[in-house]
């Protein structure tokens, strides 16, 4: 009925729209699945549940909360309204000081206490991530 | 002074490039050959642009804090080569660079396309003033490098200290030289539509442009690369940050058209797709730009700020692909023709790459723009990680490497695959070796040496042709072999890396099984511009000889930032790296000490693919 090459050439465009559609709910799929999403202390008191997701918590390092030992670090960031206490042990970029903007990367234990794995390098003494920005203008 | 020549050669420059147009619109249905009127604008422009180039490097140079650019990127303590490289290490000033390299492409490209017909090339120039135009308008406009101050301030304010470094001082100009060189490849396939030119002879003749774009452009990234591994100290080589990954985008929708412009060429098929892929990349870099430079997204490129600077590139973005598309759809005619081709051939093989980087680049553009995308809907806040993208591109490079070694073997229309026995034995030979490698391995056993296999089945088949083949397909084969040995040593450096991250006093030592790392003294030292801090490591591992390192950290004065210089001993098998840092008011220094196995070879392996692009350009000009 139809031609070798009518077949051919539908088989072609059925199987380049599969391996799209494939390839797209792939992508999203993992998209979904390996998304951090960033808090600040406050919305992390307000969470009903402590989730064993990565998460990312910004705001500032409070004042003369900073204390080290041989393997690990302790601080608080606040955000003036709700604090969390943060322990890390791992590299440490330049510019993490106290009253000053941090990102946390990591997990919470529970609500007051959270596992760092990664503090984010700033570049610049006057950057401010516009998260933390956020995160403090909400205040 | 210096600032207002600057200043008046861009006003000239932007009027040269509407006579430009004028004449070229002037010049269209006369004769066969070019005015020289046109000629002579575009090369007045050209000119203009050098000078004004000029005046901000000039002062730079002199420390004008007159003008704004200066005051805000330089000081007089710095040296000498960090305030010329300052120039371009701005917003003003590396848009002032893009439109200096726009500007020379054209100009280039009018001395280089004599044997090309007149209608094409005047549309080219037509096509290519119209970018030049929006930038002229977009600098002098929005971000002009030459803004006055009054009162002069006595000082400047600096430059970033993580930006005064010999790589990233030359990063900038080669990398634009790769985007903008996309911008000629653009503007050229428009007007090739446009005048019915899309042909084996332009294929021919476009192919230079896409190499040497392709060259500055693997080189550029390259750089970036380099110095992000040294300077922001984390030891890895790419980080999947969107400014990276902005960059790695028309480096791959660029590769892609690389590959099918031979298949235009030999066999003027795939010409839609060659016209888009054209378009993309130049659309890239141009999103590149703006994503980069409209602080949508936070790093140390970000130079300003300014929403208006946003929203002009996203107008002038949107205005060129609308023009681009209905060029496109208005004037392309796709001739069906009655071509043959069947599944085993190097017109497959071509397709299955080119479906491979398509794949590649969605996932990348994706995890690029969903998080901004998310933001402005939802006000959600996210960021995409590595993990997303190594677990969608690892397992796809397994196919991709495999149809790497067979496809160049390939011949046009219908092939067959030839010393099948041989290239079973090199899969065999493979394989063993990578079990051998990774024999001891515990976790991912399976995917790993699977890759590793693949990896190395392509390094093997690209070497035997090394030693057999004729010079004939010498660059393909470089480029091939280079990116085989670029995924092996990512590969090994991935799976054999160790660190130790500790805080220790001066005088203490962190001891495991294995390692013992001691803190013997710290030294301080002044520079022109900021004082140093060089700490004394004495490492001892039970696998090698005993080694000292020193790495620094760096207190600037203008501005005040503290930065730490890695130190790191470099050899043919691996990178031992140490940074230190301090952590307020304490007496502890946080150190990072990590052995890299084969860095040096990602390094080399990039050189040798960019090496290719360069050597078939050259044999390209030696042909003619």
């Amino acid at each position: 009925m139809y031609g070798r090459k009518v077949k051919l050439r539908f088989f072609f465009i059925l199987s380049a729209f599969l391996i799209l559609v494939l390839s797209i709910a792939l992508i999203l799929k993992s998209l979904e699945e390996n998304v951090v999403y960033f808090q600040s202390p406050s919305e992390i008191k307000e969470f009903l549940e402590v989730k064993k997701k990565k998460i990312r918590v910004g705001g500032m390092v409070k004042n003369d909360s900073i204390s080290i030992k041989s393997e690990e670090l302790e601080f608080i960031i606040t955000d003036f309204k709700s604090e969390i206490n943060v322990v890390y042990s791992g590299a440490i970029p330049n510019l993490f000081e106290e009253g000053k903007g941090v990102v946390a990367e990591g997990f919470l234990k529970d609500k007051n206490f959270f596992i760092a794995t990664k503090i984010l390098a700033k570049h610049d003494e006057n950057y401010m991530p516009p998260e933390v920005k956020e995160a403090l203008k909400e205040k | 002074m210096a600032s207002l020549i600057g200043y008046y050669s861009l006003i000239i420059g932007l009027f040269c490039s509407l006579l430009t147009i004028f004449y070229s619109i002037k010049n269209f249905n006369d004769n066969n050959v070019i005015k020289k009127e046109v000629l002579f604008f575009t090369f007045l422009q050209f000119f203009f642009v050098i000078i004004s180039f000029l005046g901000l490097i000039v002062s730079f140079i002199i420390s004008d804090f007159s003008n704004e650019t200066v005051f805000n990127h330089s000081h007089t303590t710095k040296p000498l080569f960090y305030k010329i490289s300052g120039t371009w290490g701005n917003h003003e000033g590396s848009l002032l660079l893009w439109l200096l390299v726009l500007t020379l492409f054209i100009f280039l490209f009018l001395l280089k396309s004599n044997n090309q017909p007149k209608k094409y090339r005047i549309l080219t120039l037509a096509f290519q003033q119209i970018i030049i135009t929006g930038f002229f308008i977009f600098l002098i406009k929005t971000s002009s490098p030459f803004n006055y101050i009054f009162p002069i301030p006595s000082e400047g304010l600096g430059l970033n200290p993580i930006l005064q470094d010999p790589a990233l001082a030359i990063h900038p100009p080669i990398l634009y030289l790769g985007y903008v060189g996309s911008s000629i490849i653009f503007s050229s396939a428009l007007a090739a539509t446009a005048s019915g030119y899309i042909s084996k002879d332009w294929a021919k003749h476009i192919k230079g442009w896409v190499l040497i774009s392709w060259f500055f452009l693997t080189l550029g990234i390259l750089l970036g690369s380099i110095w992000a591994y040294y300077e922001l100290g984390w030891g890895g080589f790419w980080f999947w940050d969107p400014v990276e990954n902005v960059s790695l985008m028309p480096w791959l929708a660029l590769t892609t058209l690389l590959h099918c412009i031979l298949a235009l060429e030999k066999r003027s098929i795939l010409t839609s797709w060659v016209i888009i892929l054209s378009i993309a990349t130049f659309t890239l870099s141009m999103c590149g730009t703006f994503l980069v430079r409209s602080g949508i997204l936070n790093s140390v490129h970000t130079f300003a700020n300014d929403p208006d600077r946003g929203l002009f590139i996203l107008i002038f973005l949107f205005s060129l692909i609308f023009l681009s598309l209905f060029i496109f759809f208005y004037f392309h005619k796709n001739e069906n023709k009655n071509f043959k081709f069947f599944l085993l051939s190097k017109e497959t093989s071509i397709l299955v790459n080119n479906w491979f980087m398509m794949y590649f680049l969605s996932v990348i553009l994706v995890g690029t723009i969903y998080p901004i995308f998310l933001e402005v809907i939802s006000s959600e806040k996210i960021s995409v990680g590595p993990p997303f993208y190594t677990k969608l591109i690892v397992p796809f490079l397994i196919p991709f490497l495999f149809a790497m070694a067979i496809g160049p073997k390939l011949k046009w229309i219908k092939s067959e695959v030839q010393n099948k026995i041989n290239l079973i034995i090199f899969l065999v030979i493979s394989f063993l070796i990578s079990f051998l490698i990774l024999k001891n391995l515990n976790d991912n056993f399976l995917l790993n040496s699977i890759l590793l296999t693949s990896a190395f089945y392509l390094f093997f088949i690209t070497t035997k042709d090394f030693m057999i083949k004729k010079i004939q397909n010498f660059s393909q084969n470089l480029a091939h072999f280079g990116f085989s040995l670029l995924i092996l040593s990512i590969l090994l450096n991935n799976i054999f890396s160790t660190e130790v991250i500790t805080n220790l006093k001066i005088g203490e030592t962190f001891k495991s099984k294995n390692l013992s790392i001691n803190f013997q003294s710290i030294d301080q030292k002044d520079e022109q511009n900021f004082k140093s801090l060089i700490g004394k490591f004495e490492i001892n591992s039970s696998k090698d000889e005993s080694i000292i390192l020193k790495p620094e950290l760096r207190i600037y004065n203008q501005p005040n930032i503290i930065t730490s210089e890695a130190d790191i001993k470099i050899s043919l098998l691996k990178d031992r790296f140490i940074t230190m840092n301090s952590v307020q008011n304490q007496n502890y220094f946080n150190i990072r000490y990590q052995v890299k196995p084969l860095m040096i070879w990602i390094w080399i392996s990039v050189l040798l693919i960019s090496f290719a692009g360069i050597s078939s350009f050259i044999r390209k000009i030696y042909e003619n």
